[in-house]
């Protein structure tokens, strides 16, 4: 008998997460490489003629993606050795429930990045965070939700591909952009001191995003795979 | 230009081999796509007034213009395609796709670099994040991906699963990237931005325009098509090749 679909995305979850959790080693290598990215940009900027308060949502959102891909990357490239995909179509759930499983794995993975990267360039960039850091969370995650719902699908068919690495990029950058546009924007008018209403607009635009590519992505993974 | 011929006569002895039908790639729609453009080049240049205030560069409009309703056309026949391809499983809707991909990535660079050698002189820079700049160069981008993934994988059945959900993803993101870039245009107003109301034109330019129409149309169904043949041919060949390897 088969598992309900979100029973068996909890069970593929657990099972990357767990993967994750005894190795450690993909996790610290991202966090290092966001800060890192983070201090890095900060030399690219001459810090007396741009304030690092109009700095920050940039930089904050350019290396989520960047860290967001590496993450991704890795989602379906690990199912690759002795071909441990074969293993998962071969157990008994449905497929959308491999996609919406790996793809809650990734949320956490990258939602865990944000919760460190984001405290980090506060601190690092002097930013007023105080009562903000709530919305500023809730923004990440709704990006987050959307960066991985493209990218975990993507993954999936760049792992087949003889071009892995570079295809992954060049898929998943054009459709970061509508997210990255309004978890940006969203960010800067609150970093901005301006009321909450105003980052309303790109809240919708992330949330429609999320919602629309949630949906057609879990629908189209089964696609993706052998037949 | 003819096509490659394949057919080997040792091999046709058997009978049982798909053999394939010997047609030239570009065809007469092809002639009559280059006989109309070129009409329509000399109408431009020779028979269409100078527009009063941009001068010689508005002429730029009749190339630009008609190139980006072609290079829609082809990425609308791509989008259709991967649908009817999920569905229907038919190798030939995967080809049009793949020719109207290419296609369409011809026509969309021609916009791309018409449109800064006509918005140097008129708008004064070569390029603004105007919503409709910004739309046309991340559609080059996804076609392009497009075709790069195709060219990535490896088994036929896959590469064309693979770009059918790719091509209609796509279509879900454009209108994403469009609301995007008009949140971004509303908020932070650019006078740069603003592009004139097109004047009503005079009757002269507007031939001169829809006989490019005609033209541009008529040589992209022209290319889909000749590029589609391509594709049977190739694919018969290979067809050819691992039916000789087997043995």
């Amino acid at each position: 008998m088969r598992p309900p679909v979100l029973t068996a995305a909890w069970l593929v979850a657990r099972k990357d997460l767990k993967i994750e959790f005894r190795t450690r080693t993909a996790f610290l290598a991202v966090l290092v490489f966001a800060i890192l990215g983070v201090a890095i940009f900060y030399f690219a900027w001459d810090s007396t003629a741009v304030a690092a308060i109009d700095l920050a949502p940039g930089v904050l959102w350019v290396i989520f993606t960047f860290s967001g891909l590496l993450s991704l990357q890795r989602s379906f490239g690990a199912e690759q050795s002795e071909r441990a995909l074969d293993g998962l179509l071969l157990s008994p759930i449905d497929r959308e429930a491999i996609f919406l499983g790996k793809a809650l794995a990734n949320l956490v993975f990258v939602a865990g990045i944000q919760l460190v990267t984001i405290p980090a360039v506060a601190l690092l960039y002097n930013l007023p965070l105080g009562r903000t850091i709530v919305i500023l969370l809730a923004i990440a995650l709704l990006a987050a939700v959307g960066l991985v719902a493209v990218g975990t699908l993507f993954s999936a068919m760049a792992a087949n591909t003889r071009l892995a690495e570079l295809l992954l990029p060049m898929l998943s950058l054009p459709f970061f952009v509508p997210v990255v546009y309004g978890a940006a924007q969203a960010t800067s008018t609150l970093l901005a001191g301006r009321p909450t209403i105003e980052a309303w607009p790109f809240l919708k635009l992330l949330i429609a995003f999320d919602l629309v590519f949630l949906f057609a992505c879990t629908l189209a993974f089964p696609f993706t795979l052998e037949e | 230009m003819s096509s490659i011929s394949v057919a080997d006569p040792a091999r046709d002895q058997t009978g049982t081999r798909p053999t394939i039908e010997e047609r030239p790639l570009f065809g007469w729609l092809f002639a009559i796509a280059v006989a109309c453009m070129v009409a329509a080049y000399v109408r431009a240049v020779a028979f269409t007034p100078i527009e009063a205030l941009q001068g010689a560069a508005q002429k730029i409009y009749y190339v630009h213009v008609p190139a980006a309703l072609s290079a829609y056309l082809s990425l609308g026949i791509v989008a259709l395609m991967s649908i009817v391809y999920l569905w229907l499983h038919d190798e030939r809707a995967d080809r049009l796709a793949e020719s109207a991909g290419e296609v369409g990535l011809v026509f969309l660079t021609v916009v791309l670099t018409t449109g800064p050698l006509w918005g140097k002189p008129i708008w004064g820079t070569w390029w603004t994040w105007d919503a409709r700049l910004t739309l046309t160069l991340f559609l080059w981008f996804l076609t392009a991906g497009y075709l790069v993934l195709r060219g990535a994988v490896e088994d036929p059945a896959m590469r064309a699963r693979y770009s059918a959900v790719l091509g209609i993803l796509a279509a879900l993101l454009i209108p994403f990237i469009h609301l995007s870039v008009y949140l971004f245009n509303t908020l932070h107003p650019k006078p740069i931005l603003l592009k004139p109301d097109k004047p009503s034109m005079p009757s002269e330019m507007l031939i001169t325009f829809f006989s490019f129409f005609v033209a541009c149309t008529i040589l992209c169904i022209a290319l889909i098509s000749a590029r589609y043949r391509y594709g049977v041919e190739r694919d018969g060949l290979r067809a050819l090749e691992s039916d000789g390897g087997d043995r």
